[in-house]
């Protein structure tokens, strides 16, 4: 029996007082996957609240039985990649997009984070590779980005991830291929320019 | 089926790097949506700060702001529930400024879970006594059906967790005095009624005189004497008396708005 078996069986049996253990359990994942497919700290964290809003008041709908044998991972994955769209659906009508399926890969769509003064220069440097892996990932066209954000940042099995995006696995793996194939492309481009400025 | 590209180790680690923590808010943000968890901060009120309780169901409890430590502790024991300090949200700060001004029109949710059904009757009625008059417990206990519920009406008024929203200082006892109050004691009462522009000492001697209806001699109606038909009542008019059973045998008959009855003390 893993965690999520045992979560299932307790919200099966006290939603109420078993839910704050799913959220302590899925928060970070679920925020992860709206931050990687939105691109902004604040649009997540409502992508990730309103998901698990939606979780608690979907289950306290479910027969017990339909709640034990929930597979939570996929499940909530589903829920919030459907509310990654609509926030960004309302975003876009209040104001500027803040995703960008075209968007300039050399731009990072991430909201900046405060500069780390006092981080030692090696951790800096992760920080600045992160941000330009985020810029990439958020310049792949969403079917792809989900796929890998899935797969590949959360850690999901294809089937699992097939699941999740409600999708054959087949079609799963080759959207992964292509964004993969994609990310070495732009790679190889940033590669380029930086010689190009080197040379200049 | 395409075959996956195989992903170098260099590209695993930088996307599988891309995890990040959620921030601390998104939990208490969520439970308080789904009510299970609370938030409290302070608001102005005629009787100085009170402490309002709320998460997403509705406003849980208002009680005269204190020590912050122990209003966590107390909350805790009687909801089952953390409260997590907050400001209160401007809408929410908005509506109990405008409903403690009397205007009914705004809508205020609750969250009275874990309350008994008779407790919710109780408190129900008593949202429909407008500002600037009073019923008996008795007539709440008639209104909700229970007519010898009396005393179980004015033990549900004390135990509301909701005083001033849900107006329990418009409720008097059957004899006319002001009665109990739970926010603070009797005399935040009569502070909370003059402020709505009732006179206590003067409902109280009218009391004292006997006088627990009103009638008008024009329209040979009968009220409570707080209802607000017989506010424009000619002095002259003005007929006092100790019952609807005397008032009925005078040839006046009970007003449909105000609905006096005859309630057991």
């Amino acid at each position: 029996m893993d965690a999520d078996d045992r979560l299932t069986a307790d919200l099966a049996d006290d939603l109420d007082g078993a839910f704050d253990a799913l959220v302590v359990a899925h928060q970070d994942r679920l925020y992860t996957i709206a931050l990687r497919m939105l691109g902004g700290a604040g649009v997540a964290e409502e992508a990730a609240q309103d998901a698990l809003v939606r979780a608690y008041r979907a289950l306290a709908g479910y027969e017990r039985s339909r709640i034990a044998e929930l597979r939570l991972r996929p499940w909530l994955t589903t829920i919030v990649l459907n509310r990654c769209r609509s926030v960004a659906a309302r975003r876009a009508t209040r104001g500027p997009r803040p995703v960008s399926i075209d968007g300039d890969p050399n731009r990072p769509l991430a909201e900046p984070s405060a500069p780390e003064a006092a981080a030692p220069t090696e951790v800096a440097e992760r920080h600045a590779e992160g941000e330009r892996w985020a810029a990439r990932l958020a310049a792949l066209p969403i079917p792809y980005r989900a796929a890998i954000v899935l797969r590949h940042v959360d850690g999901l099995s294809y089937p699992e991830t097939a699941a999740a995006l409600g999708r054959p696995e087949g079609t799963v793996k080759a959207q992964v291929h292509r964004g993969i194939a994609l990310l070495r492309t732009m790679l190889e481009a940033e590669a380029r320019r930086e010689i190009e400025e080197m040379t200049a | 089926m395409t075959t996956p590209l195989e992903i170098t180790d260099r590209e695993a680690t930088a996307l599988a790097d891309l995890t990040v923590t959620a921030p601390p808010s998104l939990r208490t943000s969520v439970l308080v949506e789904v009510g299970l968890a609370d938030r409290y901060g302070r608001v102005d009120s005629p009787l100085g700060p009170l402490v309002v309780a709320w998460n997403g169901v509705g406003v849980v409890s208002v009680d005269i702001a204190g020590d912050d430590g122990a209003f966590e502790a107390s909350h805790l024991a009687s909801t089952g529930r953390p409260a997590v300090p907050s400001e209160v949200p401007q809408r929410l700060a908005n509506a109990i400024a405008r409903r403690l001004e009397g205007d009914r029109r705004v809508r205020i949710p609750l969250d009275l879970r874990g309350h008994s059904p008779f407790e919710q009757d109780v408190w129900k009625k008593a949202l429909e006594i407008p500002r600037g008059e009073v019923r008996p417990y008795g007539w709440i206990a008639a209104e909700i059906g229970r007519p010898k519920a009396v005393r179980a009406v004015g033990t549900a008024l004390g135990h509301n967790p909701v005083p001033l929203i849900v107006p329990c200082h418009r409720v008097v006892r059957s004899d006319g005095s002001i009665g109990q109050y739970s926010l603070g004691g009797p005399q935040n009462k009569r502070t909370i009624l003059s402020a709505e522009g009732l006179d206590p000492e003067a409902m109280e001697d009218a009391a004292r005189r006997g006088e627990r209806l009103v009638g008008c001699a024009s329209t040979r109606i009968v009220c409570w004497p707080t209802c607000h038909t017989g506010r424009h009542m000619l002095e002259r008019n003005r007929r006092p008396f100790r019952s609807l059973a005397e008032a009925g045998a005078s040839g006046y008959r009970p007003c449909k708005i105000c609905r006096p009855v005859t309630a057991a003390a």
